[in-house]
């Protein structure tokens, strides 16, 4: 697999860490209590397929934190931002 | 000049004489042979046993796709087993050896599996060895294993080096035949770069099997890539490759095969079709062969492989081999065209020659024992007739070597033009032409799946025994799917995938379920297209060279001190430094000895350095810190917990604040990189409205512990003035920027570690050696001694300092006893849920000390806490040691535990159990801190 870094331009998977899904936000209450929010955001994933919205870091390279939607079903990279 | 070899002809060369070994006989070939055609050549036709009936088996084919004629090649470490002999290339000096037979391949013992062949049909495994289930693994799969099985791997280290490689192109041309010679010419003409691979040793593909002229003009600016087999299709246009670099060498001081990682946007699939064969009674004899493969022995290595043939086809692409046999003097005994009609091409050709033709006829079984003597022959008015030959050419049309094309889930089409599967659906970026896209390929052909049963043997999969009657055994057992068909009869698996056997069998499945061949399906294929060595994958990675090795600034100085070293992660760190006679054990008390006396070094460099700078700095400490971080003054260094999202400890370190908006952080050593992550994960995803930069400066800075009561003493000598490191003015957690040496920058922090009075030095990487050295110069007069990791390990445990076994990321600030570092006041990460009740409860292990009751016994590490007295099951396990150690300094061997409830056990008996090494005695609950638990000698 090949990642187009907006920074460095395409570069193989190797450079690469996979962290999961982009899209949980983490709760901005400040975190005084473990609420479902907090377990949500930390633990639940949907099983998803197609379009994804993930983050990747660029550990071998510039250490920027991409925002990379890629076709689960075809691996597929649509588009990949600085996060 | 051998029995079989041609007079004139081919592409060998006449002039290199190589002389080889079979089975410990010598031969004589000429370089540009094959291991097969120079046997051949020999009259040597006998090359193996087959996988189940152990069989009588010869060539099959000309190429990769070889299903039979597997030997060992080479000897001892460089042994390489199911080496295909139709692409060894022959050099001087080669040996092999047949496999898979006993005592000799001429009278194989096992050939008697042929006689109990009811028994290995489809599924024979399942069905005859089911009971009992225990006998399986001590009595069944042995005996199968040997009785049935391949060649043997070299049961020692592989001596060979390969290598790896990534190489870019525009456009990517897999296979050299007519068709991809012609597309990198025009691809290269557009002025792209163009690499082009081919597995043989010569570019020409089919042509040089039929004897024509290739074309290589053209190609000046075309990267040629021979003897390289493109294996694999992966994301992202990747593909896996493999140049065989030195195998066609008798020995090479080079590397033997070097492991491409090709990017190419664009490739063209130019790899040809596969002949298959056609299925009839003892289609496996040797003599039997592909009618392709029969051209390319003639044309291109110039042996004759046999002397009376017979040619059996369905289409007119093999009647090029009637020229071949005609031109290479073999009598023809007959054309046995499956086609009741045989065209005016094949009609003509036949005449032409002189042989005799059979339209609408079919080969019913080959006569034989070890060898073809003849072939019965059905013929179109129902007669039979036997024809005597000692070759027979076969050929049931050609199936295009799509498998690349399916590697991203592309599925083959059922072409009924050319009763063949062609490409589906092609990876991004691909193309295919020539023959593997059906082009000019299999021209009038009438497809013919089955000889109609006239006994003997009907070989599918030759490697793996597979017949025709084993499918139709499959189908009525209720295995209709291919996939299961695969799975059953174990079709199309080993080293050639089915190459020869795929499409035949999927057509024998269709007619037996009354499906069409669509309906029944096709399979998709996995690299690797071929086999590949695993040293090719593994590359240069093995042994030292498996992953980086860092060494520490100070590593030479280290070394000639005569130290030990070992591996903490990546990094090779000083372990002790033994003196003359000195084990492990003393050297590394006389260390602590001296760090709790009077002084003792070293080297601190591993540690994770992050510099943090910027307006935001502080709020972004406050994040991802549990404890405060917003009152510490600018000099002033702090200890700092921090935490997974998931409430759980992820690392702790220090970190000191050199300027208004400049921190420097520590890390753990094995930590580093992780920590570093998820700084930039906390600013860039979470926190990206922060001003702030984090670097890892951990190789820029060489740093080093200095500790022990005189360590004042031995860095006033090295700290340039004005700077005063008096207690007073330069007291316990003080950082500052500084210059030592006369003028070399540094940094001073004052840590401890061990409990000691103690500092940490930093100087530019490049001086962290002479650092080490004149440490020792100025320390000599106060006895100073380096110290390693074991030193260093000893002093933590005695100060009840947690590391790396005790923050495991099962463990909570609450259970290292730092509930207190948790801000009540501020968001950071891991705090919501660190609040939860189950990390907080009394009942979680919590850090503890333990001393053994008889103040003798070592504890070790790993062993576990049971109440004394009850059963030692895993319900009444209490905890775990983390780390144990015999101090020095107390006299008596010490030990930090995770204890269930912990801080309210102290002073109790607990039984510490370790059934792996016999290890069962009492000790009694402390506190972790054995040493200065009130701290008087860090503030000395």
């Amino acid at each position: 697999m090949r990642i187009t870094c907006p920074h460095c331009g395409q570069r193989g998977l190797e450079e690469f860490l996979y962290h999961g899904d982009a899209t949980p936000q983490r709760p901005s209450d400040g975190g005084a209590t473990p609420t479902v929010e907090w377990t949500d955001y930390v633990y639940l994933r949907d099983n998803k397929n197609f379009a994804h919205e993930e983050l990747w870091y660029h550990s071998a390279g510039c250490h920027a934190w991409l925002r990379v939607t890629r076709d689960l079903s075809t691996h597929e990279i649509q588009d990949v931002r600085q996060a | 000049m051998s029995a079989y070899r041609l007079p004139t002809g081919g592409l060998i060369d006449r002039a290199q004489p190589l002389h080889f070994r079979f089975d410990g006989k010598a031969y004589q070939g000429y370089a540009g042979d094959t291991l097969a055609s120079a046997l051949l050549a020999n009259g040597v036709r006998l090359m193996g046993r087959s996988f189940k009936y152990h069989r009588p088996r010869g060539v099959l084919s000309a190429g990769s796709e070889e299903p039979n004629a597997l030997v060992e090649l080479r000897s001892g470490a460089h042994r390489e087993p199911n080496t295909r002999a139709t692409v060894a290339e022959l050099f001087e000096g080669l040996t092999a050896t047949s496999q898979n037979r006993y005592p000799s391949l001429k009278y194989d013992i096992l050939a008697i599996n042929g006689l109990f062949s009811p028994f290995f049909t489809a599924g024979f495994y399942y069905k005859t060895f089911m009971w009992p289930a225990s006998f399986w693994e001590k009595l069944y799969e042995p005996a199968i294993r040997r009785a049935a099985g391949l060649g043997r791997s070299a049961a020692v280290p592989d001596p060979d080096v390969y290598e790896k490689s990534t190489i870019f192109c525009d456009v990517l041309v897999i296979g050299g035949g007519v068709a991809g010679l012609e597309a990198a010419r025009a691809a290269s003409a557009t002025g792209g770069r163009v690499i082009l691979c081919d597995e043989g040793p010569l570019l020409g593909g089919q042509a040089l099997n039929d004897g024509a002229e290739v074309d290589l003009s053209g190609l000046e600016n075309v990267t040629l890539l021979t003897r390289t087999t493109v294996f694999g299709v992966y994301d992202g246009g990747t593909y896996g490759a493999v140049t065989r670099l030195t195998d066609h060498l008798p020995s090479a001081n080079a590397p033997r095969q070097r492991m491409l990682r090709i990017i190419a946007p664009r490739s063209i699939l130019a790899a040809g079709a596969i002949e298959r064969p056609l299925i009839f009674g003892n289609n496996d004899l040797p003599g039997v062969m592909l009618a392709g493969a029969v051209r390319a022995y003639i044309h291109r290595y110039a042996v004759a492989p046999g002397r009376r043939a017979l040619l059996a086809l369905n289409h007119d692409d093999a009647a090029a081999t009637i020229t071949a046999l005609a031109g290479a003097g073999i009598a023809i005994a007959g054309v046995i065209d499956a086609r009741p009609a045989s065209s005016n091409f094949v009609q003509s050709l036949a005449a032409q020659m002189g042989a005799p033709l059979f339209s609408g006829a079919r080969i019913l079984r080959a006569l034989g024992r070890l060898e073809v003597s003849g072939a019965e022959v059905l013929q179109r008015d129902g007669a039979t007739l036997n024809l005597p030959c000692d070759l027979i050419a076969m050929s049931g049309g050609c199936n295009p070597t799509l498998h690349l094309t399916s590697h991203l889930d592309g599925k083959p089409v059922w072409d009924e033009r050319i009763a063949s599967f062609i490409p589906g659906k092609l990876p991004p970026g691909m193309q295919a032409i020539g023959a593997c896209a059906g082009e000019r390929i299999n021209r009038n052909i009438l497809p013919v799946w089955s000889s109609g049963r006239a006994g003997g043997k009907e070989f599918v999969d030759f490697q793996n025994d597979v017949t025709a009657a084993d499918i139709t055994l499959a189908e009525q057992e209720g295995f209709v799917a291919v996939e299961h068909l695969k799975r059953y009869t174990t079709l199309g698996m080993a080293t050639d995938q089915g190459k020869t056997a795929n499409v035949n069998a999927i057509a024998l499945m269709a007619a037996a379920s009354g499906q069409s061949i669509p309906q029944a399906g096709t399979t998709r294929f996995r690299p690797p297209y071929t086999p590949v060595a695993l040293g090719a994958l593994a590359g240069g990675h093995r042994g030292q060279q498996f992953k980086p090795r860092r060494l520490t600034p100070t590593h030479a100085w280290a070394a000639a001190q005569g130290a030990t070293f070992i591996e903490t992660g990546l990094w090779l760190r000083a372990q002790y430094f033994p003196r003359p006679g000195e084990d492990w054990q003393e050297a590394t008390r006389r260390e602590v000895h001296a760090v709790r006396n009077a002084v003792g070094i070293c080297d601190v460099t591993t540690l994770g350095k992050i510099d943090i700078q910027g307006p935001g700095a502080v709020a972004f400490l406050e994040f991802v810190y549990s404890n405060g971080w917003a009152n510490l003054a600018v000099g002033r260094a702090r200890y700092g917990l921090m935490l997974r999202e998931d409430g759980f400890v992820m690392d702790d370190g220090t970190c000191a604040r050199l300027g208004e908006t400049h921190f420097v952080m520590t890390t753990t050593t094995a930590n580093a990189a992780k920590v570093m992550q998820h700084l930039e994960f906390c600013h860039q995803i979470l926190r990206p409205e922060l001003d702030v930069c984090c670097i890892s400066v951990t190789d820029q800075w060489a740093q080093i512990a200095i500790a022990g009561p005189e360590s004042r003493h031995v860095l006033e000598k090295l700290v340039d003035a004005p700077f005063d490191i008096s207690n007073a003015a330069f007291p316990y957690m003080e950082a500052a920027s500084l210059s030592v040496c006369d003028g070399t920058s540094a940094r001073l922090f004052r840590l401890s570690f061990s409990g000691e009075l103690a500092y940490e030095l930093a100087v530019p990487a490049r001086f962290g050696d002479a650092l080490a050295s004149r440490l020792m110069q100025a320390g000599a007069e106060f006895g100073i001694t380096p110290y390693g990791t074991e030193a260093l390990g000893v002093l933590r445990i005695e100060k009840g300092h947690p590391a790396g076994p005790e923050l495991n990321g099962q463990t909570t600030a609450h259970d290292l006893g730092m509930a207190k570092l948790l801000s009540g006041k501020k968001d950071f990460i891991g705090r919501a849920l660190a609040a939860r009740p189950a990390l907080t409860g009394p009942d979680r292990s919590t850090l503890v000390g333990l001393t053994p009751l008889d103040g003798a016994t070592l504890l070790r590490a790993g062993s576990h806490l049971l109440k004394p007295g009850v059963p030692a099951t895993a319900a009444n396990d209490e905890g775990f040691i983390t780390s144990a150690s015999y101090s020095p300094t107390l006299g008596h061997p010490i030990a930090l535990a995770l204890l269930a409830n912990g801080p309210a056990r102290l002073g109790e008996h607990i039984r510490v159990y370790d059934p792996v090494r016999n290890g069962d005695t009492l000790a009694q609950v402390v506190a972790p801190v054995f040493y200065d638990p009130s701290g008087s000698r860090l503030h000395a």
